[in-house]
């Protein structure tokens, strides 16, 4: 699985081969061209189209290349909540997904290991999600908590919620959707850490008096710290750029979108690609700092 | 008390964990038997009916998105997989130069959201002038496809025993034969993954499609236009199959290894 993969590049330093040969090169170049041409230059023209200015008499839509920093600050000013608002759901959601996903990756990887076929069967469980259209998912949770719905109807029988309140349409709602769409991206890297944990450094802490919850803390922790990584790396990035949780015709409200409700709005409805672009690279920017931040610190406390 | 609770508390929920997470494929399953009008939203009562006439609701337009939804899959899954395996078996085998920009090149599409690899795409398309269309789209899934194809054949290559090839060497074959008849026989199992990988982005890649598709119509496209006016209740008929295959798929998958294990754990 690639996510086993992911978990194991930010750990394990990569041998470096010796043999050197012209294959490689045939090897390597049609790939690494295709992605040059479709994801570099890409983000190259992205950055281009962010500074671009209305052109001169033209049509709605029309750009020229121009030196347009405004652009950065008009954005800013227009959507300042959509961009706070998406990286504090992506987070919230990121750590409601490592709440959810500790305990079950911890149960199939650490408990389960004696039963190796049940433990591949709740592997397949969990990303059984990932099978059934991410949309339709999210439209299912939609009509299950509706407001019609018995699982809210129940919840104001019993004053659990007030009577006049809704779930879907809000940001609660869409804080949930991206918890669940994402909750396999989480499991499956703490699965794999967890996994090939050595219980024995366990059976070390628990010989020398610790407190379980203390080898918890100061040992299971820290050996996991690789799959909470790639975990959480893997839930943030994703749902801080998303925009089909929060779209209003499925879990989302007007005073719950996010970044990329506007990014495609901006691109695909109003034509204002500048503003689309801009908001496009202020979003990449700040994840990128976030992640190298991130994993750096996270590096260092393993070592602690 | 930690035992006895350790014991109960963790089984338990783990099953309700696992429990949650089946509750809206539970919920898009039934709702295919659904004999619903327009908008497939309360349940009127069970049918067959749908499952057996999908293509014939709304002119067949909920096939036509599947459709094309497997043509891009299929010829997107070919070229990232083609292209992500030769990337990594120059990376565990051969010395190159610009090592780490290559592996920089390969990891930050994986770590890039998808609506900003979706706009910059476009952008780009925008500016060259390229109308977006089907091709558009197989190109944008090639793209975001690679990086993974990489990861997973990759581990693959390293686990692979040199052993072997020089074998083949010491035999007399030729590079050709080598590669064809040990190494890349070798390699099936995690090129064959990376191809199931491949798809399944492709298949249900929503976001980066709306930005490149102008008017061509996926499967996940059809759903989100159809969101606001209601779902007909073929869309369920198609992911709930789409789901019964997959599932059939990956548990025979996991259902050999461990037979094979079982089996080499005997004679070993």
């Amino acid at each position: 699985m690639a996510f086993a993969a992911f978990a194991t590049t930010t750990s394990e330093a990569e041998q470096v081969p010796r043999r050197k040969s012209p294959v490689a090169l045939l090897l390597l170049l049609p790939g690494i061209l295709y992605l040059m041409l479709f994801f570099l230059t890409p983000l190259v023209s992205l950055l281009l189209t962010s500074f671009q200015a209305p052109s001169e008499f033209g049509d709605v839509g029309q750009y020229s290349y121009a030196f347009r920093w405004e652009n950065y600050v008009q954005v800013v000013t227009d959507y300042l909540p959509h961009i706070l608002r998406s990286f504090g759901f992506a987070l919230i959601a990121t750590v409601l997904a490592l709440v959810f996903s500790y305990p079950l990756a911890y149960f199939i990887g650490v408990t389960a290991r004696r039963w190796p076929l049940a433990q591949s069967l709740m592997l397949v469980l969990v990303i059984a999600p990932f099978f059934i259209s991410f949309l339709l998912r999210t439209l299912a949770w939609k009509q299950i908590l509706s407001d019609e719905s018995f699982i809210i109807t129940s919840l104001k029988a019993v004053a659990l919620m007030a009577p006049d309140a809704h779930f879907t349409g809000t940001p609660a709602a869409v804080i949930f959707g991206l918890t669940y769409n994402f909750i396999p991206f989480m499991t499956l890297p703490l699965y794999t850490t967890l996994e090939r944990l050595d219980l024995r450094y366990l059976e070390a802490g628990s010989d020398l008096y610790a407190h379980p919850v203390e080898v918890f803390r100061r040992v299971t922790i820290p050996l996991s710290m690789p799959g909470i990584v790639a975990g959480t790396l893997l839930t943030f990035i994703p749902a801080a750029g998303d925009y089909v949780n929060a779209s209003r015709d499925f879990l989302g409200g007007p005073d719950s979108q996010m970044i990329g409700n506007v990014i495609e709005a901006n691109f695909l409805v109003l034509q204002n690609y500048p503003a689309a672009a801009a908001l496009s690279i202020i979003l990449m920017t700040v994840i990128l700092i976030i992640v190298s931040i991130y994993v750096k610190r996270a590096g260092t406390e393993e070592l602690l | 008390m930690r035992i006895s609770l350790g014991r109960w508390l963790l089984p338990v929920y783990a099953v309700l964990a696992l429990l949650f997470l089946m509750v809206p494929i539970v919920y898009t399953f039934i709702f295919s038997f659904n004999d619903s009008q327009k908008s497939n939203i309360t349940w009127r009562g069970f049918t067959l009916d749908k499952w057996l006439n999908v293509c014939n609701v709304q002119n067949g337009a909920v096939c036509e998105a599947f459709g094309n939804s497997l043509i891009i899959g299929a010829v997107a899954t070919v070229a990232a997989t083609a292209l992500g395996t030769m990337i990594a078996i120059a990376i565990v085998r051969y010395r190159f130069r610009f090592r780490s920009g290559v592996s920089l090149l390969l990891f930050l599409p994986m770590a890039t959201p998808e609506v900003v690899l979706g706009a910059g795409l476009a952008a780009q398309f925008l500016s060259v002038g390229v109308p977006k269309d089907m091709v558009t789209i197989i190109l944008a899934h090639t793209m975001f496809c690679i990086s993974f194809v990489v990861v997973t054949v990759k581990a693959r290559v390293a686990s692979l025993d040199p052993a072997l090839e020089e074998a083949g060497r010491d035999l007399y074959g030729s590079p050709g034969q080598v590669f064809l008849r040990i190494t890349f026989p070798l390699l099936l199992p995690g090129i064959l993954a990376a191809a199931l990988l491949s798809f399944a982005l492709s298949f249900d890649d929503f976001i980066i499609t709306n930005f490149n598709s102008g008017a061509v119509t996926t499967f996940p496209k059809y759903i989100y236009i159809s969101a606001s006016r209601g779902i007909p209740a073929e869309a369920n008929v198609v992911a709930s199959a789409v789901f019964i295959l997959a599932l059939v798929i990956v548990v025979s998958a996991q259902l050999s290894a461990a037979a094979r294990a079982k089996r080499l754990a005997k004679s070993g």
